[in-house]
């Protein structure tokens, strides 16, 4: 996490490094020059004035073919201090010998407890589990965020996800649905994909994705405000090199995270050690993205406190 | 095997027979449920009980004999049924089995009681000693588990058929490896080693100055200055480190190195003055006094006189805020960084996050250190005792009774 | 000590009154107790107090919202009861004047972060706005002032301005919005008189003319300006920041930022304890968001329960340790210490591979047949868990003040009473039992205290239903940012550890620790 950039993707760390980084700043003595976040928590430093806004077409490379980094970046660019660098998505495994005969091909099977039995996990944050709650309460994916703003509409998803509480185990730790799974205590789960993606090629386990409503998010860098002009030159170095077209593409050789850039998938390989081809196991790819969310950044930095306090008291229920 | 040891039978055919009866029929019992058939198990082992410890009894000369036989074959049995393990179960019910029905035999089981003591009584009186080792058990059980876990060579946290069956290839150092090797273990056993004598050193010197200042006779306000001295030890951690995080990162010691160190100086200094004024109560003024009136200055009479006698009490102080400091993950986890991620931090991160054996075999070591301390500290207890001129005999009730109390307000 | 006979005081050796020199040496002796013991408290009192101090502080602290609109507070603060919820131009133009100044800075948005765990949707307001702030045109009240007197353009005269106190007292939100563009123009390391005066500036001169328009400054630009005012045409800031964002114009928005404008606050402490602060005064939340009262209640029965079972479990054990022979009872008395001495984590590790549905007592029960394999009983990540590890962990703080009880009594007092024709039970319970209730009294204390302020195990071990207070406490500090209500929790849980301190200190005596109950 410091400036060597050891990447951490989606460790709990990164929850931490915004509180650590608002003490630091606090004392008025930054030691980090970079910090790899989660995009929600890279807007969270933004609005703090902890993280640095940064002129993407200034700092980072173009593409190989002259793009400027804004266009090859896009719309993930959700903050003027994040430099996105791969592309996740949060979404479902679950273990092939456990479900029985019917294989389970949507979202709303985490919710049919009757179909198929068996124990759960999900994350224990209200996040992604009150959108995946509505659609299978019958809301229409694009009315999904007005609902959820109404108070009715979060107590219409506690509701639902009520349906299934006592079956479900709550995770706070990446690692922990993988390994619930592994130990076959849960028959599906959420997590990251790159963590199933693991779990099912590295490890060989009997699981299998299930792709329905996978909700995407981001993960990349922030350089905390208020850095001396020598160290800042030094991060804009590093960054200019680490988030080029062809070392984001690198990424994708040993977990399956799709790059930020547009110029880089093409150019997505094969695994380091597996040796098989990485693309259809992208978050992005074409069949895996038939239906898909984007993190609703904005909503969840205003509703966030709010539903969070609402899902905590009925978890503690 | 003397002979001036062995106890003559005294208890009657009968009991004999009953006591192996009882005992062989709670294994079958057992047994028997882990072969679906309970019944036939307890009836099994009532008889063979009944009628192994009859024939003992009455035929085989000492104790010592019928043990060795009965474990033999307990554990050819065993074998038969279960290999390894089987042989092992086997042996030891053998033994154990034995043991009881001679405890009965040889009238040993009422040694503790008044002669007059009715039968209940006697089972009353047992019972609770078995309770009481079942709490003992209790205590110490998940610690014993922890260990053969540790030499597990599956990354699994439970235990293997091959480990159940003492095959050697289900043990295998590789999470002591992975301890030796991983970087993030290494650099967190070196931050630990870092801090805690650092630390240490601080909440010795300042708190055995302290103590020697607070058993003076006449301490202004001695109650309140205690009382916030001792603070730290008392205050739950989350509280300290949440107050230590905000203030910390105000005067910006969060974060560094020297920000673990203050906190967790401030941590073990109540252990540091519990311990020195308990040995400084049982100080005899009239040595400084005798020391001041042959000419020496009041650093030599410190240095030379007192030094000496509270050394054990000041070393204890200092290996209770070792620990203190050692075994610390709250206020770390709040007050530092990655830079002074500690062998606790980095265990804790572990069982969130990836459960893996390793944290079993630091978890072993960790217990192998704590044996040592212990053995030292109960050596500098007695040191202590000896060099204060106190007979063991006379004052060890009372000297424990201090000692342990001031544990008691121990760790927390 | 009864008085000198004869005339005259005893006299010390040096010649001075006896008691005058014992006084001096008692002084003395005193003194140098205190000498010794002070570098020790003043580490303590830095080190440990102050941090425990700043927690107590900052559960109330609440500058950001003065420091950051500091002009609209104001504004705000002047209004009378009856005054709009949603105030007019005068105060949407001083928010305009305070936002752009908090944009420049970056911290509008922090200050939408701290409201917003009031009021929801304030966060993106703040967002929001703040970039549209930036790019509403303001420039006609620039030129207007111009108009009237090009000198206004003259960074000169503005800061000749700024050395009269007289000028600040009658434009304070003019010198307030000045300085901070001359502060950032500095931190820049720009010269003052080389730049552009930003069009905000212009806006808060208006504000401040057109409300002291009738008192005279005694200087000329000022009062003629100030006639001026009158005839100006302007911006309409609010219907402005109602197109920035229609909930400018809603009511909850101000309500809230009229509640928390003080400097201090005691919402945070309300908001610990299930209840909310708002303009109509206090009320109590709604019930899907009350799980503060669960939590503290929740941490005070566990900790209840897990002392009950710690006193269960450890009244034997020290009775049985207090009756063997010492060689015994020190053997004993290791298997009571080696858990005790083995780090914390250790342990919630160890309960961690016994409890699991694949653990250690699972397994067992499966090998015993007592369970089949799909009915591996549940044993961790609830209450139950969290229950058998703490009590484990903390039996040792319990067994140890019982045993240092227990050790005391003599057994003669037990005898004598059944040779008096007492049955064991009534021996027990009549005499010895009562004798040994100051250790259960240390111990209880002990090892409720250290319960209620554990963290460490419930979060491993504790899944949803079995954790405590101070989980949600961290959970503040490191996940919501949400310090205050952080500090607030913390300075409640303090609040009810100092009572069982001083329960604690009446029961065996802070100063006495040692001497074991």
């Amino acid at each position: 996490m410091e400036k060597t950039g050891i990447k951490v993707i989606n460790d709990e760390s990164s929850a931490e490094a915004v509180a650590k980084l608002r003490a630091m700043d606090e004392a008025g003595n930054v030691t980090w020059d970079l910090v790899d976040v989660v995009a929600a928590d890279a807007i969270r430093l933004c609005d703090e004035g902890l993280a640095m806004e940064i002129d993407h077409d200034e700092v980072l490379a173009k593409a190989p073919d002259g793009t400027p980094a804004s266009k090859d970046f896009g719309d993930l660019i959700v903050s003027q201090c994040f430099i996105p660098q791969i592309v996740y998505s949060t979404t479902f495994g679950y273990r092939t010998d456990l479900v029985g005969d019917k294989k389970p091909t949507s979202v709303c099977a985490v919710f049919d407890t009757k179909t198929w039995p068996g124990k759960r996990s999900l994350e224990k944050r209200p996040i992604n589990n009150m959108e995946w709650a509505l659609i299978c309460d019958g809301v229409a994916k694009d009315e999904v965020y007005d609902v959820l703003a109404t108070p009715e509409g979060q107590e219409r998803a506690l509701k639902k996800l009520d349906t299934i509480k006592d079956d479900v185990i709550w995770w706070s730790a990446g690692a922990d649905t993988p390994q619930l799974l592994a130990d076959g205590e849960i028959v599906m789960g959420s997590t990251y994909n790159g963590r199933l993606f693991s779990v099912i090629e590295e490890q060989k386990q009997p699981v299998a994705m299930l792709w329905d409503a996978q909700v995407f998010d981001l993960d990349g860098w922030i350089v905390p405000a208020g850095l001396s002009p020598e160290r800042k030159a030094r991060v804009m170095d590093y960054l200019k090199f680490a988030t080029d077209t062809q070392r984001l593409a690198d990424q994708a050789k040993y977990i399956s995270y799709g790059p930020a850039r547009k110029s880089s998938a093409p150019l997505v390989g094969k695994h380091a050690d597996l040796g098989i081809d990485m693309a259809p196991h992208m978050p992005t790819d074409p069949n895996n993205a038939k239906n898909t969310f984007l993190y609703n950044y904005e909503f969840w930095a205003d509703y966030r406190d709010d539903i969070d306090a609402k899902f905590q008291a009925w978890l503690a229920k | 095997m003397s002979k001036s040891k062995q106890k003559p039978i005294v208890a009657s055919q009968q009991q004999i027979a009953g006591s192996g009866a009882f005992f062989a029929g709670l294994f079958g019992f057992l047994f028997g449920m882990t072969q679906e058939m309970p019944l036939i198990g307890i009836a099994g082992g009532i008889v063979a009980g009944a009628i192994v410890a009859f024939l003992a009894s009455k035929y085989i000369p000492t104790k010592r004999l019928a043990q060795l036989m009965s474990v033999i074959l307990g554990g050819l049995l065993g074998y038969v049924q279960s290999q390894v393990t089987g042989a092992i179960v086997g042996a030891v019910f053998g033994w154990t089995f034995m043991w009881f029905v001679y405890w009965v035999a040889t009238g040993e089981y009422r040694r503790r009681l008044p002669s007059y003591a009715t039968p209940w009584q006697v089972i009353w009186h047992h019972s609770f000693v078995v309770l009481c080792w079942a709490i003992f058990l209790f205590l110490i059980t998940p610690i014993i588990v922890v260990m053969p876990l540790s030499f597990n060579a599956e990354n699994f946290f439970t235990f293997t058929p091959e480990m159940l069956n003492f095959d050697p290839a289900g043990y295998s150092l590789k999470h002591y490896q992975d301890f030796l090797t991983n970087s993030d273990w290494q650099s967190a056993l070196k931050n630990s080693f870092l801090i805690a004598p650092v630390a240490t050193l601080i909440s010795v010197s300042l708190g055995t100055l302290a103590a020697i200042g607070l058993s003076q006779p006449f301490v202004p306000f001695r109650r309140a200055i205690m009382a916030i001295l001792i603070s730290p030890m008392i205050m739950p951690l989350i509280i300290s480190a949440a107050g230590m995080y905000f203030f910390y990162s105000r005067v910006g010691l969060q974060g560094t190195y020297l920000g673990v160190v203050l906190a967790h100086a401030a941590l073990g200094i109540p252990f540091v003055i519990i311990t020195v004024t308990a040995t400084l109560i049982g100080f005899d003024r009239s040595l400084t006094r005798a020391a001041a009136s042959l000419g020496a200055n009041p650093i030599t009479t410190f240095f030379r006189v007192q030094m000496p006698l509270i050394l054990p009490g000041v070393v204890s102080g200092g290996l209770f805020a070792f620990i203190t400091s050692f075994d610390e993950v709250v206020v770390v986890l709040f007050v530092g960084s990655a830079g002074q991620k500690t062998l606790p931090w980095q265990m804790f991160t572990g069982l969130r996050e990836q459960i893996s054996p390793t944290i079993l075999a630091v978890a072993t070591i960790l217990v192998a250190l704590s044996i040592l301390m212990l053995t030292t500290l109960e050596l500098l207890r007695r040191r202590s005792e000896k060099l204060r001129g106190m007979t063991p005999a006379k004052s060890a009730v009372k000297q424990t009774a201090e000692w342990r109390m001031s544990v008691a307000g121990g760790k927390p | 000590m009864s008085e000198t006979i004869g005339s005259g005081p005893v006299l010390a050796a040096d010649g001075t009154p006896l008691k005058r020199s014992l006084q001096r040496s008692l002084r003395l002796q005193k003194l140098r107790a205190l000498l010794l013991i002070a570098p020790l408290l003043a580490f303590i009192l830095i080190t440990f107090i102050a941090p425990i101090a700043d927690m107590l502080f900052r559960s109330v602290e609440n500058e950001i919202v003065s420091e950051t609109l500091p002009q609209t507070v104001k504004l705000l603060d002047a209004d009378g009861p009856s005054a709009p919820i949603v105030p007019g131009n005068e105060t949407f133009s001083a928010l305009y004047v305070d936002l752009y100044v908090a944009v420049k800075n970056k911290e509008h948005t922090r200050l939408g972060s701290r409201l917003n765990y009031e009021q929801t949707g304030v966060s993106s307001l703040f967002r929001k706005s703040g970039r549209r702030v930036r790019r509403l045109d303001v420039e006609i009240y620039k030129n207007q002032f111009l108009d009237v007197d090009p000198a206004w353009g003259e960074v000169t005269t503005w800061l000749t301005l700024m050395e009269d106190a007289k000028v600040h007292k009658a434009l304070p939100q003019t010198m307030w919005a000045f300085s901070a563009w001359l502060d950032d123009v500095i931190e820049d390391g720009d010269k003052p008189e080389e730049e552009k005066l930003e069009d905000y500036i212009f806006v808060a001169l208006y504000n401040d003319l057109s409300a002291v328009s009738d008192k005279a400054v005694s200087r000329d630009l000022i009062n003629k300006t100030a006639s001026a005012v009158g005839g100006f045409e302007t911006v309409d800031f609010k219907s402005a920041f109602a197109k920035f964002d229609k909930d400018w114009h809603n009511e909850d928005v101000w309500k809230t930022l009229r509640v928390y404008s003080p400097p201090y606050t005691e919402g945070y402490f309300l908001n610990a304890v299930d209840l909310q602060k708002e303009f109509e005064g206090y009320s109590v939340r709604p019930e899907n968001e009350r799980i503060y009262g669960t939590l503290f209640m929740r941490t005070l029965f566990m900790s209840l329960i897990i002392t009950g079972c710690a006193i269960l479990l450890g009244y034997p054990i020290a009775w049985l340790m207090s009756n063997r022979p010492m060689r015994e009872a020190n053997l004993l008395m290791i298997m009571v210490l080696l858990p005790f001495w083995t780090s914390l984590l250790v342990r919630t590790s160890a309960w961690k591979v016994m409890l699991q549905q694949q653990g250690v007592i699972n397994d067992t029960l499966v090998w015993l047949n007592i369970i089949d394999e799909a009915g591996r009983l549940v044993l961790i990540n609830n209450q139950f868990g969290t229950i058998v590890a703490m009590t484990h962990i903390l039996l040792p703080f319990m067994v140890l003040p019982l045993y240092s009880v227990m050790r005391t009594i003599p057994v003669s007092y037990t005898r004598a009473a059944k040779s008096l024709g007492a049955t064991n039970w009534t021996a027990f319970w009549r005499v010895y039992f009562p004798l040994s209730v100051p250790g259960i009294g240390a111990g209880s204390i002990l090892v409720f205290i250290l319960s209620i302020g554990y963290y460490i195990t419930p979060e491993i071990v504790g899944g949803t239903s079995g954790t405590f207070i101070s989980n949600r406490i961290a959970y503040h500090i490191s996940s919501s940012l949400n310090w205050g209500l952080a500090a607030a929790l913390g300075s409640i849980l303090l609040l009810v550890v100092l009572l069982l301190y001083w329960v604690y200190d009446r029961i065996v005596g802070i100063d006495n620790v040692k001497l074991g109950g």
